[in-house]
């Protein structure tokens, strides 16, 4: 089967993140797969190997996304595309991108990540099944092939829920799924000799459909939340006083 | 004139008070002239009937339900089948709300590709802006920075609100239940089908709309060592939660997951026992109201969010927070 799966390239979550004049700093600070995405390509790769076909890893964004999918090609993907783009397109844009990417190919199975760890919002991969119209099954924890069918199981607010899902189709992969590999010597020697390909924007869409529907007007770190409190005494004092800041204080519990 | 549609969720029978949030979060967007829709999906087991009567009363123009047995479980195609079914005979440009819960945050996407519409995830706040334009606030790196994300003009538009944090819309004193509609539907063929459904979020308080949690983490150290965390909860009126590490370690289930991975929460209380505070569980937690971290390393980065923290061991504490509840309640 040969399988597409959608990375994108993110600040690590490690990373400390500044904001400076509106705009979160992007040079100097260290970028990998999107963890969920990691999952997602970990999951394909061992598909793969069991059932043959190809891996095809592919990405919208700036020069380090470029970077990000030697790594992803050093893990056991064949062959990357990168859509080069500039600033950052929003959620839609991104989507008709990336289901037009995927229409050059052909694959029978997209897997993405459950959400980006940067932009958060869980919309890409989702619109994008919808672009391709194609079914798609959300925070799977846990997937097999058989019989041109796809068994999974996915995280519901918690609840585990059993669906299965005819071929071509879109999954998006939940922390769970499994432990992705680190590339070996060999993989990262091997990635510099894979196919990856370079697309922009222009080629992929008209103008008019690739205006973006919203903006962003504006960012800054979160405010500081107030100095807290470290309470002391023996345990039944710090107990008691606890109890009492938060009825009187905080006013959180119902007072006396 | 604007269209609001609101989709309203229940989840066994009960509307979930998210809904009533949308509601909330549209009203206070809306203008003299705009029209408020709410949207209910239904099983028909007959069990929302009440849950349709609840919305009604809650400030919409109209309620429309759609009924049918094909929804009594969430499948993406079909769901979003009966969405724009309901909203056929509304007006084509319409802003839609849905809370980002399990059903919302993967609906709302397929809804917006659909209609080539924007849409806002995960929505914090929502305020007008200086040019008369709806700024929304949404956290971006795990709440490490909040954006302000405004929709371009002319485009239908699609908004996920985070659960609890706006205010649930109120009856309103004197003002008639809204008109409810039935609409029929016909499923179309799905390509996929719901096998199993095993529940495992038990518990008589939803985590995603708990006011108190008390959540453990590794430090907990089994899952009998749950059970000073679940009195204590009972005693305040919340639910439990974990971090990963605990569930990890299999001393709960994963369905009380708390962070980046799980559930994100927005309670007025927030009680961590033996959490370390990594960056993926304050994800999840850390604009809770009030933050009471309790860990026997006074590093742990826990106490950097926490309003009030006590430094000791959970199993001395915890206990003693129960006996002094019960004490002075
Ligand atoms: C992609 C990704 C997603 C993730 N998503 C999530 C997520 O959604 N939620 C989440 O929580 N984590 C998530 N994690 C994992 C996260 O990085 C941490 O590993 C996890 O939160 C640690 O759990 P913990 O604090 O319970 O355990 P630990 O870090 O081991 O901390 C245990 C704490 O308990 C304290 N302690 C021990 N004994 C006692 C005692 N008797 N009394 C008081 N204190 C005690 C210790 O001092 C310590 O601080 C994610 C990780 C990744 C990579
Ligand atoms: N720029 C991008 N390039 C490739 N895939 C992306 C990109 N942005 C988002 N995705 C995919 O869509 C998922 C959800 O992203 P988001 O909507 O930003 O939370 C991610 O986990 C990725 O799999």
């Amino acid at each position: 089967m040969n399988i597409a799966v959608l990375i994108k390239s993110v600040i690590a979550t490690d990373e400390p993140i500044s904001v400076r004049n509106g705009k979160i700093e992007n040079s100097g600070v260290k970028k990998v797969i999107n963890p969920y995405d990691e999952y997602g390509l970990e999951a394909a790769l061992r598909m793969k190997e069991a059932d043959g076909g190809t891996v095809t890893v592919l990405s919208a964004g700036d020069e380090k996304t470029a970077e990000t999918l030697r790594v992803a090609l050093a893990m056991g993907a064949d062959e990357a595309v990168w859509i080069r783009t500039v600033g950052e397109p929003d959620e839609r844009v991104l989507s008709l991108l990336l289901a037009q990417a995927i229409r050059q190919g052909e694959y029978e199975l997209v897997w993405a990540g459950h959400l980006s760890v940067d932009n958060g919002a869980g919309q890409v991969a989702i619109r994008v099944a919808e672009l391709l119209g194609w079914p798609h099954a959300g925070a799977i924890v846990d997937c097999r092939a058989e019989g041109g069918a796809l068994h999974v199981i996915r995280d519901a607010e918690g609840d585990s829920e059993s669906w299965e899902l005819a071929l071509p189709a879109l999954l998006t992969a939940q922390q769970g799924l499994n432990e992705p590999r680190y590339p070996a010597l060999a993989g990262i020697m091997k990635a510099k000799r894979k196919p990856l390909a370079e697309l922009t924007p222009k080629e992929l869409l008209a103008g008019e459909e690739a205006s973006a529907r919203t903006e962003r007007v504006g960012c800054e770190a979160p405010p500081d939340r107030p100095e807290g409190r470290k309470l002391g005494g023996t345990v039944k004092e710090q107990a008691a006083e606890l109890i009492a800041l938060l009825r009187n204080e905080a006013q959180v519990l119902k007072a006396r | 004139m604007n269209q609001h549609i609101v989709v309203a969720e229940c989840r066994d029978g009960q509307l979930r008070r998210v809904s009533l949030e949308a509601i909330a979060a549209a009203k206070g967007c809306m203008q003299d002239s705009d029209k408020l829709t709410a949207v209910l999906l239904l099983g028909a087991d007959g069990a929302g009937e009440a849950a349709a009567g609840m919305l009604a009363q809650h400030g919409p123009d109209e309620v429309i339900v759609v009924d049918h047995p094909s929804l009594g479980r969430y499948a993406p195609e079909v769901h979003l089948a009966a969405l724009l079914e309901a909203a056929r005979a509304l007006a084509p440009e319409a802003r839609w709300w849905l809370g980002h819960t399990a059903i919302g945050r993967d609906l709302a996407p397929r809804l917006a590709a659909r209609l080539g519409a924007g849409q806002i995830s995960d929505a914090l706040a929502a305020a007008r802006g200086a040019d008369g334009r709806i700024v929304f606030t949404r956290a971006l790196h795990a709440g490490k920075a909040l954006e302000r994300r405004a929709f371009m003009p002319g485009f239908t538009t699609v908004v996920t609100v985070r659960p609890n944090n706006f205010a649930p819309a109120a009856t309103v004193a004197g003002q008639p239940a809204a008109p409810i509609r039935t609409v029929p539907f016909a499923p179309p063929q799905s390509r996929m089908i719901v096998r199993d459904v095993v529940r495992r979020a038990s518990g008589s308080v939803d985590l995603a709309e708990a006011r108190i949690i008390v959540a453990g983490g590794r430090g907990v150290k089994s899952s009998a060592g749950f059970a000073p965390l679940a009195e204590l909860a009972g005693l305040l009126g919340g639910a439990v939660g974990a971090s990963r590490g605990a569930c990890d370690a299999g001393y709960c289930d994963y369905a009380l997951q708390i962070g980046q991975t799980g559930k994100t929460v927005t309670p007025d209380l927030y009680i961590a026992c033996g959490i370390s505070g990594a960056v993926q569980h304050l994800a999840g937690m850390s604009r809770s109201r009030v933050i009471v971290a309790i860990n026997k390393d006074p590093e742990a980065p826990i106490f950097s969010v926490a309003d009030y923290g006590i430094v000791g061991d959970l199993f001395e504490v915890v206990p003693a927070l129960i006996e002094e509840f019960k004490l002075d309640r």
